[in-house]
C-alpha cells in the first residue's frame, strides 16, 4: 500500500505562503500573551494551591454542592479569589477544582485550611477516604526555582542541539533548524495562551518533547537535503531540496501519522491529569511536521541563495 | 557469516533479558527469585503525597557546621517522627548540598496531619500566666501602641471605628465631642477580644488571623511590657469555629521539653468531661522532676501554662506540689491528636523551624484512574499503530510491529531491572515511544521501496536500505536523546520519570528497529528464493 507515489510538489516555490501563514498564527499567540501579559503559568511556577476534590453526595438525601456555595464557604473562611471550577467526573461521581495563587509562604498551609473548610461546611458530600483526588502546594520560592530551572532546561536542550547539528551538518542548517523549532513552541505556547491553558512544569516537558520530535522530523530531510546535495550537483538548491522534502515526504507524513495516533490515544483515553500535556504533544506533532517541510528546509534555500549572491550561481561555480 | 552469529548471540541475550525482567509483569505465581526485582509505582499512580520541607535558619546566626549538623539533626528527629507515624514504605531524602528534605508516603489519603506531625517545632514550655494587674498593663499598652501607629496596621482600623459608634452610645454626646474623644481612647487591641465576666479572654474566630499579623510582627511584639508575652491557645478540634483563648504569660520558661523523660496516651476513665477522653502524661528526668516538684511546691494558687510550639494547650492553677515528676495534659484531645503529640514529644524538638515548601498529593482514585487511563491509552494507541503498519508495509509491517512489541517489553524489562519507578509520564513516555518507535522502521522501509522501484534486486535493496538509513536514524534519534537527557537532568520526579521511558525507549527502538528487523529480513531473504519483498 502506498498513499503517495512519487510526489513533485514545489513546496519551495510556495514557502513565501508558507511563511505568511506562520507569521499570521505566531503574531495571533504574541498578541494574546500581549494583552493576557505573558501565558498563564500554573502553581508549579506560581506557586499556590491546586487541588481536585471529589464531593458526590454520600449522605442520603445529600445534595450536589453548588460552585457559589463553596465559593461562599471559603470567602467566610478567608480565603478569597480562589479559582473554583466544577469537573465532569466518570460515574456521576462529583468533581470540583480549586485553585488559589500563593499567599506569602506556606506556613499558613492553605491546602489544609481548605480541606477543613470543605469537611464542616459539607460534611454530607465528604468521604474521607476519597476526598481530596488531588492536593498541590507549592510555595513561591519553589515556583521561582522551577522556572529558573525551566528556562535553564530549554537553553541547554537548544544549546546542545546546534552544538550536534553543527557537528554533523554544519552550523546554518542547526541555526534553522532552531528556528524551525522557536517556530514550533512559539506557536505551542500561542495556542495555549489563546486558549487559556495553563503552562505548568509537564507543559514545559512537553515543549522540550515537541523540540525533539520536530528536530527528528526536520534532521531526516536535511540528512537527505545533504545527500541530495552531492548526488544532484547540477540542480539549483531550491530545486534539490525541494527534490528532498519529497522524497521523504512520504516517511515524514507516516511517522507523524502513528505519532499523532498514538497522542490521540493519549489525549482522549489518557485520563485529567495527562489530557493538557497530551494536547500540547498532539499541537505539536502538527506543528513540527509542518515546520520540518515549511520553515527548516525553504530557510536553507534562502540561506543557499544569499550565498549564491555572494559566490556566484553553484551551476556554473562547478563548471 | 561470522559477524552474523554475533548478531544472533546479542539479540539472544537482549530478549533473554527482557523476557526474564518483562515476564513478572504479566505471569503471576512466578518463583519468589524472579521477583524480587520489581517496577515500583509512582505515587502519582499508587497514590500518596510528597512533602518537601526547608530547615529554616533566616532568624539564626549558626556557622555553616552548625547548621550542617542542625540539618543532620531534623533530618534523624523528622525520621523518627514519620516512622512512628505509621505509613508502609516512607521514604525520607535529603537533597543534596541543600537544607531541604524531601519525604514520600505512599498510600497517605489526606496529609493534613503528616504535615501537622512533620512541621511541629515540638517546642514543649512551661511559663507562668501573667497577674491581672500585668494583664490590664499589657492590654494598655498594646491599645496605646496601636493607637499611635494605627496607619501601619491597616487590618486593625475597622476596630478604631468600632470604638468611635460604641462611644456615642455610651456618651450620647454630640458627634464632634465625642469624634476625638474616642479615638484617644479606642481600646484598638482590647476590642480585638472578648471578655466574658471571670471567664479567660477570647478572641473569636474571624479576628485570629489578625491577632497572628499581631504576633508575628517584631514592632508589635517589642512593645509587650518586658518580660511578658501574648499567646494564643490551642483550637477547639470539635468546633474550628469557636472562640480561642488568648493568653498574658511570663516570657521565661521555667521548664522545657529538654527535661522530658518520656510521653504516653493515657485514655481517662472518669465520667467528667475533665477526666475522660484521651490525655497526654509527661514524666520528666530526675533533674526536671526536682525543678518541677520546686515550682510546683513555692507557685500554688498561680496558673502554670503548658505550651507546644508557642501555642498554649492549657493553663491550670497549681493545687499542690507535685513530687513525682509527672504532670498531665488534658483537653479536649482526639486520640490520633494525643498519639501525633506524643510522637512529636518523643522524637524530640527540631534545632530549626521547618517550613513545608511544596507539598503534592495524589488521592487513590485518581491514580489508580490514572493507571486504568494509561493503559487504555497505551493498548488503543499500539493496536492502532501495529494494524496500521501491517496494512501499510504488509509482512515487512509485520516486522516492524514485532520490533515495536519488543521495545515496549523492553522499556518494561530495564526499567524493572533498574529498579525504576513508573509514573503517569513515564506512561506517556512510552506511548510516545510507539509512536516514534516505527519511524525508524519507516524510514528503512521507505529506503528500501526506492531502491526497489529504480530496478535494485531485493539482496541489494535491503542492504542499501538499512545501511543508507542508519545515518540518518542515528542523528534523528541522538537529537532526541539530547533533549531527554535535559529533561532528566532539570525535571522532578514525574518529568524524570518521562525522560526515563523516553531515552530506553529510543535506545531500544534503535536495536529493534536497526538490529532485529535487519535480522529477520536476512533470514527471510536468505531461507526463499522469493523474487519478490512483501512491504
Amino acid at each position: 500500500m502506498k498513499f503517495f507515489g512519487k510526489t513533485k510538489i514545489d513546496f519551495i516555490g510556495k514557502r513565501r505562503i508558507a511563511f505568511a501563514i506562520s507569521s499570521v498564527i505566531i503574531l495571533a499567540g504574541i498578541v494574546s500573551l500581549v494583552i493576557n501579559q505573558g501565558p498563564k503559568y500554573s502553581i508549579d511556577f506560581t506557586g499556590g494551591v491546586s487541588m481536585e476534590l471529589e464531593l458526590t453526595p454520600v449522605a442520603e438525601g445529600a445534595q450536589i454542592i453548588k460552585v457559589q456555595e463553596i465559593r461562599d464557604a471559603l470567602t467566610n473562611a478567608g480565603i478569597e479569589d480562589a479559582e473554583i471550577q466544577e469537573i465532569k467526573g466518570k460515574e456521576g461521581k462529583q468533581l470540583v477544582l480549586i485553585k488559589t495563587q500563593a499567599v506569602g509562604e506556606m506556613k499558613d498551609k492553605t491546602s489544609t485550611k481548605v480541606i477543613d473548610v470543605i469537611k464542616q461546611q459539607f460534611p454530607d458530600n465528604v468521604d474521607p477516604e476519597t476526598l481530596i483526588r488531588l492536593q498541590e502546594e507549592v510555595g513561591p520560592k519553589i515556583g521561582e526555582e522551577l522556572k529558573g530551572k525551566a528556562i535553564l532546561a530549554i537553553f541547554w536542550a537548544l544549546l546542545g542541539i546546534i552544538l550536534y547539528i553543527w557537528w554533523r551538518f554544519e552550523l546554518t542548517f542547526g541555526l534553522a533548524a532552531v528556528a524551525a523549532l522557536f517556530h514550533d513552541v512559539l506557536i505551542t505556547v500561542g495556542i495555549f495562551s489563546l486558549l487559556g491553558k495553563e503552562i505548568s512544569l509537564s507543559i514545559v516537558a512537553a515543549l522540550l518533547t515537541i523540540v525533539g520530535y520536530s528536530l527528528n522530523d526536520t534532521i531526516v530531510v536535511f540528512d537527505r537535503i545533504r545527500e541530495d546535495l552531492k548526488l544532484y550537483r547540477k540542480e539549483s538548491y531550491g530545486s534539490v531540496i525541494n527534490y528532498s522534502i519529497n522524497e521523504t515526504l512520504s516517511r515524514t507524513i507516516i511517522t507523524s501519522l502513528t505519532t499523532f495516533v498514538v497522542v490521540l490515544c493519549l489525549y482522549i483515553f489518557g485520563g485529567s491529569v495527562i489530557h493538557d500535556f497530551a494536547f500540547a504533544l498532539l499541537v505539536g506533532v502538527v506543528v513540527g511536521t509542518y515546520s520540518s517541510i515549511f520553515v527548516a528546509s525553504p530557510l536553507m534555500v534562502e540561506h543557499f541563495n544569499k550565498k549564491e549572491k555572494k559566490l556566484g550561481s553553484r551551476t556554473k561555480k562547478k563548471k | 557469516m561470522r559477524n552474523r552469529k554475533i548478531r544472533g548471540l546479542i539479540i539472544l541475550v537482549v530478549l533473554l533479558v527482557t523476557a526474564y525482567y518483562f515476564l513478572p509483569m504479566v505471569v503471576p505465581n512466578l518463583p519468589s527469585f524472579w521477583t524480587t526485582k520489581r517496577l515500583k509505582l509512582g505515587l502519582d499512580l499508587q497514590g500518596g503525597s510528597q512533602i518537601q520541607l526547608e530547615v529554616d535558619f533566616t532568624n539564626s546566626e549558626l556557622s555553616d557546621k552548625e547548621r550542617e549538623d542542625a540539618i543532620k539533626t531534623a533530618y534523624e528527629i523528622i525520621r523518627n517522627r514519620i516512622d512512628q507515624f505509621g505509613v508502609a514504605e516512607p521514604l525520607i531524602q535529603r537533597v543534596a548540598n541543600t537544607n531541604r528534605i524531601i519525604i514520600q508516603l505512599p498510600g497517605l489519603k489526606d496529609p493534613s496531619r503528616a504535615k501537622n506531625l512533620i512541621g511541629k517545632t515540638a517546642m514543649l514550655e512551661f511559663k507562668f500566666v501573667a497577674s491581672s494587674e500585668q494583664m490590664q498593663e499589657t492590654y494598655e499598652a498594646m491599645d496605646k501602641f496601636l493607637q499611635e501607629n494605627i496607619e501601619k496596621y491597616e487590618f486593625m482600623s475597622e476596630f478604631v471605628d468600632a470604638d468611635e459608634t460604641e462611644e456615642v452610645v455610651d456618651v450620647l454626646g454630640s458627634d464632634e465631642e465625642t469624634d476625638d474623644e474616642s479615638y484617644e481612647n479606642a481600646m484598638i487591641f482590647t476590642d480585638l477580644t472578648t471578655s466574658e465576666e471571670g471567664m479567660p479572654l477570647q478572641i473569636d474566630y474571624k479576628h485570629i488571623a489578625k491577632l497572628k499579623s499581631l504576633l508575628m510582627d517584631p514592632e508589635f511584639v517589642k512593645n509587650v511590657p518586658t518580660g511578658l508575652q501574648i499567646s494564643l491557645g490551642k483550637e477547639n478540634k470539635d468546633d474550628p469555629y469557636s472562640a480561642r483563648n488568648i493568653y498574658i504569660l511570663h516570657k521565661n520558661a521555667e521548664i522545657t521539653g529538654t527535661s522530658l523523660e518520656n510521653a504516653i496516651t493515657k485514655i481517662g476513665q472518669g465520667y467528667t468531661a475533665k477526666d475522660k477522653g484521651p490525655y497526654i502524661m509527661l514524666e520528666f528526668k530526675k533533674s526536671g522532676a526536682k525543678k518541677f516538684k520546686n515550682i510546683t511546691g513555692q507557685n500554688i494558687g498561680e496558673r502554670l501554662a503548658i505550651i507546644l510550639d508557642d501555642i498554649v494547650f492549657m493553663a491550670p492553677t497549681i493545687e499542690s506540689r507535685i513530687p513525682d515528676g509527672q504532670a498531665r495534659i488534658t483537653g479536649n484531645f482526639t486520640i490520633e491528636e494525643c498519639h501525633d503529640l506524643v510522637i512529636v514529644l518523643n522524637a524530640g524538638s527540631l534545632p530549626a523551624p521547618v517550613n513545608i515548601i511544596e507539598e503534592r498529593t495524589v488521592g487513590p482514585t485518581l491514580g489508580s484512574d490514572s493507571i486504568k487511563a494509561g493503559i487504555m491509552a497505551a493498548l488503543i494507541g499500539m493496536i492502532a499503530v501495529i494494524l496500521f503498519m501491517m496494512v501499510y508495509y504488509k509482512l515487512s509491517g509485520f516486522f516492524a510491529d514485532i520490533a515495536v512489541t519488543v521495545n515496549v517489553a523492553f522499556i518494561v524489562a530495564v526499567m524493572t531491572m533498574l529498579e525504576g519507578t513508573l509514573t503517569m509520564p513515564g506512561i506517556a513516555g512510552m506511548i510516545l515511544t510507539i509512536g516514534m518507535a516505527v519511524d525508524a522502521n519507516v524510514i528503512i522501509f521507505e529506503r528500501i521501496r526506492e531502491y526497489l522501484a529504480a530496478g535494485k534486486t531485493i539482496r541489494s535493496a535491503v542492504d542499501s536500505g538499512f545501511n543508507r538509513a542508519l545515518v540518518t536514524i542515528l542523528d534523528a534519534n541522538i537529537t532526541t536523546l539530547i533533549t531527554a537527557l535535559v529533561l532528566y537532568q532539570f525535571g522532578t520526579g514525574p518529568i524524570k520519570g518521562f525522560a526515563v521511558t523516553l531515552s530506553i525507549g529510543i535506545v531500544g527502538s534503535m536495536f529493534a528497529s536497526i538490529v532485529l528487523v535487519k535480522a529477520i529480513f536476512d533470514g527471510l531473504i536468505t531461507n526463499s528464493a522469493k523474487d519478490k519483498l512483501s512491504i
